[in-house]
C-alpha cells in the first residue's frame, strides 16, 4: 500500500479548516500534544502539521489565486528517515506512512533540514520533532464508522479538495483522479518521490479583456450621449 | 539556515583538534616528531583531545532532547550523524592507547598513530557529510564541503602544531612551509566555492509550486507570526553585509596568518606570533562557519515566497 493525500488546487479555497482540524485531532493523538508558544500573545507560534500558503500565479489580468496546503508527502525516498541518527523517524513497510517515535527523538533538527517541504516542526515543549501521521490513529480504528476512517483534514474539507487513498491501487479514487487530471508532485527534481499528489487548476477560459460585444457598444454610446 | 552557536563552536574547535592529532600522528609515521621530547608529544595529543572534547560537548547543546542522545549510535548504516557519533567515540580509546604508547615507548606506536590519523580524518569527513548530503541546501550539497572541512582542520591543527612546537623550542621551518602551502590551497578552494555558490541554479518557486509556465508570487504565508520553519530556515542577512564579512573572513582566516607565518619564516621562531596566527585563524574560521550557515538557503524558503535559492 502507498497511502497518501491527493489535493485539488482547483477547488481549494484556502480556508485553513484542514490545518485546524489536523491540530485539533493530533494534539490529543498518538504523538502527544502539539504545543504552542504564547498562544494568546502578540506573536503566537507553535507546532502545526499542516500549513496553507497562498500564491498569485500568472500576471494580471490573467492571474489566479492558488492555495497550496502542505503537509508531509510521505515520500517514497524519504531522506528525513535516512538522516535520523536515533532511529526515531521511520517509514512503515506496510502502508508507507512516515512516522516519528516520540520516545526516541533527540531533537537534533536534522530531519527537518532534510525535508524540502517543511513538513517537520520541532515541538517547543517536548523538544521532539512532530509531523503529519496521516491520522494513523483514525484510519485503522475499527471502532469508527467506515466512512470516518480517514484523516481529519480530509473529513473536514468543505470543498472536498482533499482525498485520501492508496496510490498503489490503480482503481482507487486518488489513482483515477491523478490519471485523469494529470496530478503532479511538488519539487520532483529533488528526487524524493513524494506520494501526495496535487491537481493543478483547470485552464481558465481565455478571455479577451478589451473585446466589447455589439450590444455593449450601443449601450456605451447611449450613455455617452446622455452624459453629455 | 539559522547558525546555532553551539554547532559553530563544535565544528571549528573539534576540527582543529582532529587536525592537530593528524599532524602529530603523521609526524610519528613520517619521522618529523622523532626529536620531540615525550612531554611535547603528550602536550600536543592532550591539547588535541581537549579541543575535540570541548567541541563534542558543545555539539550536544543544540539538542532539544539530549536525554536521547545515546540512541544516536544506532543508525550507523544510513545516517552520517550516527556515523560521526560512532567514530568520534571510537577515537577516544585509540587516542588514549596512543598517548600510553608515547609515554611507555611501545613498539606498536606506529600502528596507533596510523589508526589515530585515520579515525580523526574519518570523523571529520562524517561531520562534513552531514551537511554535504542534504539535497535541500544546494550551497552544501557539493563535494567541495568535505574537502573544505578537511582543509580547515589541517590548517588550524597545523598552525596550532607549529605554535606548540615553537613553545618547546623545536620549530621546524620545513613544516612551516608545508602549512603555508596548505593555507594557500585552502584559500584557493574557498574562492572557488564562493564563485560556484554565486551561480544561479537549483529549485525555484516554479518547481516548488508546480506552476512552471507562469510567474508565482506569495500572497499569504498562512501564519501571522514566525514559525519553527521561519526561525530555522528563514535566516536572512543583508547581501552587502555578507559580502563585507566574506572579505573580513578571508583576511582573518588566511591572509593574516600567512603574513605572520612569513614573518616567522623569515626570522627566528617566535611563539607569540604563531599563537596570534592560530587565534586569528580560529576566529576567522568561526566567522567562516557562521557564513556557511547564514549563506545556506534551504528550499523551504521557496514556499515562503522566495523566487530561487
Amino acid at each position: 500500500m502507498k497511502l497518501g493525500l491527493f489535493i485539488d488546487l482547483d477547488t481549494c479555497v484556502g480556508c485553513h479548516a484542514c490545518a485546524t482540524a489536523c491540530k485539533q485531532w493530533n494534539t490529543s493523538g498518538t504523538i502527544g500534544p502539539l504545543s504552542d508558544e504564547r498562544p494568546h500573545g502578540k506573536d503566537p507560534s507553535g507546532s502545526w502539521l499542516n500549513r496553507i500558503h497562498s500564491y498569485e500565479v500568472g500576471d494580471s489580468p490573467h492571474s489566479k489565486t492558488v492555495n497550496i496546503p502542505m503537509s508531509c508527502m510521505h515520500c517514497e525516498t524519504a531522506d528525513c528517515v535516512t538522516v535520523c541518527p536515533t532511529g526515531a523517524s521511520y517509514k512503515r513497510e506496510e502502508d508507507g506512512i512516515v512516522l516519528i517515535d516520540q520516545d526516541k527523538c533527540m531533537g537534533c533538527n536534522l530531519c527537518s533540514w532534510a525535508c524540502p517541504y517543511g513538513a517537520r516542526e520541532l515541538d517547543p515543549d517536548s523538544g521532539t520533532m512532530k509531523k503529519c501521521t496521516l491520522c494513523v490513529d483514525r484510519i485503522y480504528d475499527e471502532q469508527l464508522p467506515e466512512a470516518e476512517r480517514q484523516p481529519a483534514c480530509v473529513l473536514t474539507c468543505p470543498t472536498s479538495s482533499r482525498v485520501f487513498g492508496d496510490f498503489d491501487d490503480p482503481d482507487s479514487q486518488v489513482s483515477k483522479l491523478t490519471r485523469e487530471r494529470a496530478g503532479q508532485q511538488l519539487m520532483p527534481e529533488l528526487g524524493y518521490n513524494p506520494v501526495n499528489t496535487y491537481l493543478p487548476p483547470r485552464n481558465p477560459k481565455q478571455q479577451d479583456s478589451i473585446a466589447v460585444s455589439p450590444m455593449q457598444g450601443v449601450r456605451q454610446l447611449v450613455n455617452r450621449i446622455i452624459n453629455r | 539556515m539559522h547558525p546555532a552557536f553551539s554547532v559553530l563552536i563544535f565544528t571549528v574547535t573539534s576540527g582543529a583538534g582532529y587536525g592537530l592529532l593528524a599532524w602529530l600522528g603523521a609526524g610519528q609515521l613520517l619521522g618529523y616528531t622523532q626529536g620531540y621530547i615525550v612531554a611535547q608529544q603528550l602536550s600536543l595529543g592532550v591539547i588535541a583531545m581537549v579541543l575535540v572534547s570541548i567541541g563534542l560537548a558543545s555539539s550536544t547543546m543544540h539538542l532539544a532532547s539530549p536525554k536521547n542522545a545515546w540512541r544516536s549510535f544506532s543508525r550507523f548504516r544510513t545516517s552520517w550523524l550516527s556515523r560521526e557519533a560512532v567514530f568520534a567515540i571510537l577515537l577516544y580509546p585509540v587516542a588514549a592507547l596512543y598517548a600510553a604508547a608515547i609515554f611507555l615507548q611501545w613498539p606498536s606506536i606506529n600502528l596507533l598513530a596510523g589508526l589515530s590519523i585515520i579515525l580523526a580524518l574519518v570523523t571529520l569527513f562524517t561531520t562534513s557529510m552531514i551537511y554535504a548530503s542534504l539535497k535541500t541546501i544546494r550551497q552544501w550539497n557539493t563535494p567541495m564541503v568535505p574537502a573544505l572541512f578537511m582543509a580547515y582542520a589541517l590548517i588550524s591543527g597545523g598552525s596550532l602544531f607549529l605554535a606548540v612546537n615553537s613553545f618547546f623550542g623545536a620549530l621546524n621551518s620545513q613544516l612551516l612551509a608545508v602549512v603555508m602551502g596548505l593555507v594557500l590551497i585552502t584559500l584557493a578552494l574557498k574562492l572557488v566555492y564562493f564563485f560556484w555558490q554565486g551561480k544561479p541554479q537549483g529549485a525555484t518557486i516554479q518547481t516548488a509550486t508546480g506552476f512552471s509556465q507562469a510567474s508565482v508570487r506569495l500572497l499569504d504565508a498562512g501564519h501571522s507570526a514566525p514559525t519553527f520553519l521561519n526561525r530555522e530556515f528563514g535566516y536572512q542577512v543583508a547581501a552587502d553585509l555578507l559580502l563585507r564579512l566574506r572579505i573580513v573572513m578571508t583576511l582573518v582566516t588566511f591572509i593574516v596568518p600567512l603574513g605572520l607565518f612569513y614573518w616567522v619564516f623569515d626570522g627566528a621562531g617566535r611563539t607569540e606570533l604563531l599563537a596570534v596566527a592560530w587565534f586569528a585563524m580560529m576566529a576567522g574560521l568561526l566567522l567562516e562557519r557562521w557564513l556557511f550557515f547564514a549563506e545556506a538557503r534551504h528550499v523551504v524558503r521557496l514556499y515562503q515566497g522566495e523566487q530561487r535559492t
